[in-house]
């Protein structure tokens, strides 16, 4: 296995010709090529131009949008999304990061309407909010319920 | 960033569900200009579980649909988080419950790259098999279950009966027939009866026959025809835009198959053909899905004939339980055993996404480790989560009795979309 790069400097330098690269050169934050898999971390402002860059570099399939929950460090929770090329064959990851007291991002269900049940799910099972979906509801758990449950401080048995 | 309401705010109800349905706008005529929201499931036989449909019908005509599920969500990825990393291969068997290897396949495969495991030929070649296997296990339900609710009967019993055929050969080489857990992380659980071989090759070779029978009972009948030629249409740039994936994704005309495409597990060995249609209604599908059948046979023998020799897991005695014999007779293995058993493995932190072509279309396993032995997050992608959100596409302007052949057409499993 390839160790692990790190660093927007590291990857620019040695996937000099990645469409994705090339599309979020100057919007990522950060980037990692790790066990053959891209990861590009882009401001929570900047997703809904990340995702159209990216989509016009050729990844034209949605696949996921799904969260991690960091806590207790900040920032809290990590999104991700993961992108996939059907011309290329190869597979991208976008990670924007939340911090916990301030969960909101942009939805992208404009860009790819599939984003639509996957943003829904996050927001009713992490408690992200998505601005500008058109139809945020919970949609896994009961209608009433309280809490969001694939957050960490949320227990797996027993009372809440 | 403008959002909408703060999350905890918003507590929809079933008057939501009926706005979206009623988005459109209305005459002021009230017989000719209304349209009535009716409830479908989640007990209705034909949602193949407990799917919810709220539909808003003008006539008999679908004018909005709006799925409701969660009814079969059991928090799998919750409870993932708090196993060890092997004990939630039997979880994942709970997923997509129609194909339990495919799942297991995809789980494994993620693990594994976060150890950097080494996975023998023989491994990968079984596989390959049972992957299959579960192809023709996943469709024959389908086709069953799909022709059922058009209302050939017939189909149904002749499809379980070979069904049983291969429920018999995952009991013998798993002990299970339908939760399997056969493929674990680092290779496969048991080496295959002596057997086996022999009984999978007698099925294969006979099983095109079963799918001229099958093809028999349906391909010329005018009510078959009928029901499903020209209905659930959906453009290829729909198809996309909404996730769409396997053989619905293949039928609207997109060539893309995973295992052709990016290859895992060593399909890149394997000669096989993917079956593309450009017509993307129900009947392209059903065409489409009996073909693939004929493929898994193909790739199923091929995989019987080359099957290579060797062991079946990889060599890492800290993360595979030892050879029983092993474990009564040497110390290191007697250790690693309980090792394993009471504190599991730690796996290097990072994150892994595995994909594999599923019977459904694209299953994506993502697994978060922060290096403990317990995977911090567990997220899967299923396609008929996916697949569903196409059903409104699919269904508008056409009749209400087009919406049970198009939920058939897209093959979902419940277990799969609510987890």
């Amino acid at each position: 296995m390839d160790a692990a790069i790190t660093g927007t400097q590291a990857i620019f330098e040695k996937f000099p010709n990645e469409p994705a690269v090339k599309a979020l050169t100057t919007i990522a934050t950060d980037a990692k090529h790790d066990r053959g898999e891209l990861t590009l971390t882009v401001p929570r402002e900047s997703i809904v131009a990340a995702c159209q860059a990216v989509k016009q570099a050729g990844y034209n399939f949605f696949e996921d949008v799904t969260a991690v929950d960091w806590y207790p460090s900040e920032p809290r929770f990590q999104i991700s999304y993961s992108i996939l090329s059907h011309s290329l064959k190869r597979r991208l990851r976008l990670v924007v990061r939340l911090a916990g007291d301030d969960a909101a991002v942009d939805s992208i269900t404009g860009i790819w309407p599939a984003a639509n049940f996957y943003e829904r799910e996050v927001f009713d099972l992490f408690g992200i909010h998505f601005g500008g979906h058109p139809n945020l509801r919970r949609i896994m758990m009961p209608e009433d319920w309280n809490g969001h449950p694939l957050r960490k401080d949320y227990p797996v048995e027993g009372y809440r | 960033m403008s959002p909408v309401a703060a999350p905890d705010k918003i507590i929809p109800g079933i008057e939501d569900i009926i706005a979206d349905a009623n988005l459109h706008k209305h005459g002021t005529d009230p017989v000719s200009d209304q349209t009535m929201v009716i409830n479908m499931g989640p007990q209705h036989p034909s949602t193949h579980g407990v799917l919810r449909l709220v539909l808003e019908i003008d006539g008999e005509t679908v004018v909005s649909l709006a799925p409701d599920i969660g009814y079969l969500h059991t928090g799998i990825e919750k409870t993932c988080e708090a196993k060890f990393y092997q004990q939630v291969v039997p979880l994942t068997d709970r997923i997509d419950y129609l194909a339990p290897m495919t799942n297991n396949t995809a789980y494994a495969l993620a693990v594994e790259s976060l150890l950097d495991l080494e996975i023998p030929p023989k491994a990968q070649w079984l596989r390959v098999l049972f992957n299959e296997l579960m192809r023709l296990n996943s469709h024959l339900v389908w086709l069953g279950t799909h022709a059922m609710d058009i209302g050939a009967l017939t189909v149904f019993l002749y499809c379980f009966r070979e069904r049983e055929k291969l429920m018999r050969v995952f009991e013998a080489v798993s002990g299970q027939r339908m939760m399997t857990s056969y493929i674990r992380i680092g290779g496969v659980s048991l080496e295959p009866p002596l057997d086996l071989y022999d009984k999978i090759r007698a099925f294969l070779v006979e099983f095109p026959s079963k799918i001229d029978e099958y093809e028999g009972l349906l391909q010329n009948n005018p009510i078959w025809i009928n029901r499903i030629k020209g209905v659930g249409y959906i453009s290829p740039e729909d198809a996309i835009a909404l996730g769409v994936s396997g053989p619905v994704l293949r039928a609207a005309g997109i060539d893309f198959d995973l295992r052709r495409d990016m290859p895992y597990s060593s399909y890149e060995k394997f000669q096989f053909n993917v079956p593309v249609s450009q017509e993307s209604d129900v009947w392209a599908r059903y065409v489409l899905r009996m073909q693939e059948m004929r493929e898994s046979v193909k790739i199923c023998l091929q995989a019987l004939d080359g099957m290579p020799e060797g062991r079946i897991v990889a060599d890492a005695p800290k993360i595979i339980l030892p050879d029983r014999e092993q474990m009564k007779t040497q110390m290191e293995s007697l250790i690693h055993h309980f090792k394993i058993v009471t504190e599991g493995f730690a796996v290097p932190a990072g994150e892994a996404t595995s994909s594999v072509e599923a019977p459904h279309g694209m299953m994506n396993y993502y697994v978060v480790s922060d290096g403990t032995a317990k995977p911090y997050r567990v997220h899967m992608r299923n396609a008929d989560y996916a697949n569903l959100q196409a059903l409104e596409t699919m269904c508008k302007g056409r009749l209400l009795a087009d919406v049970v052949a198009v939920i058939g057409s897209l093959d979902i499993v419940l277990g799969a979309i609510d987890r």
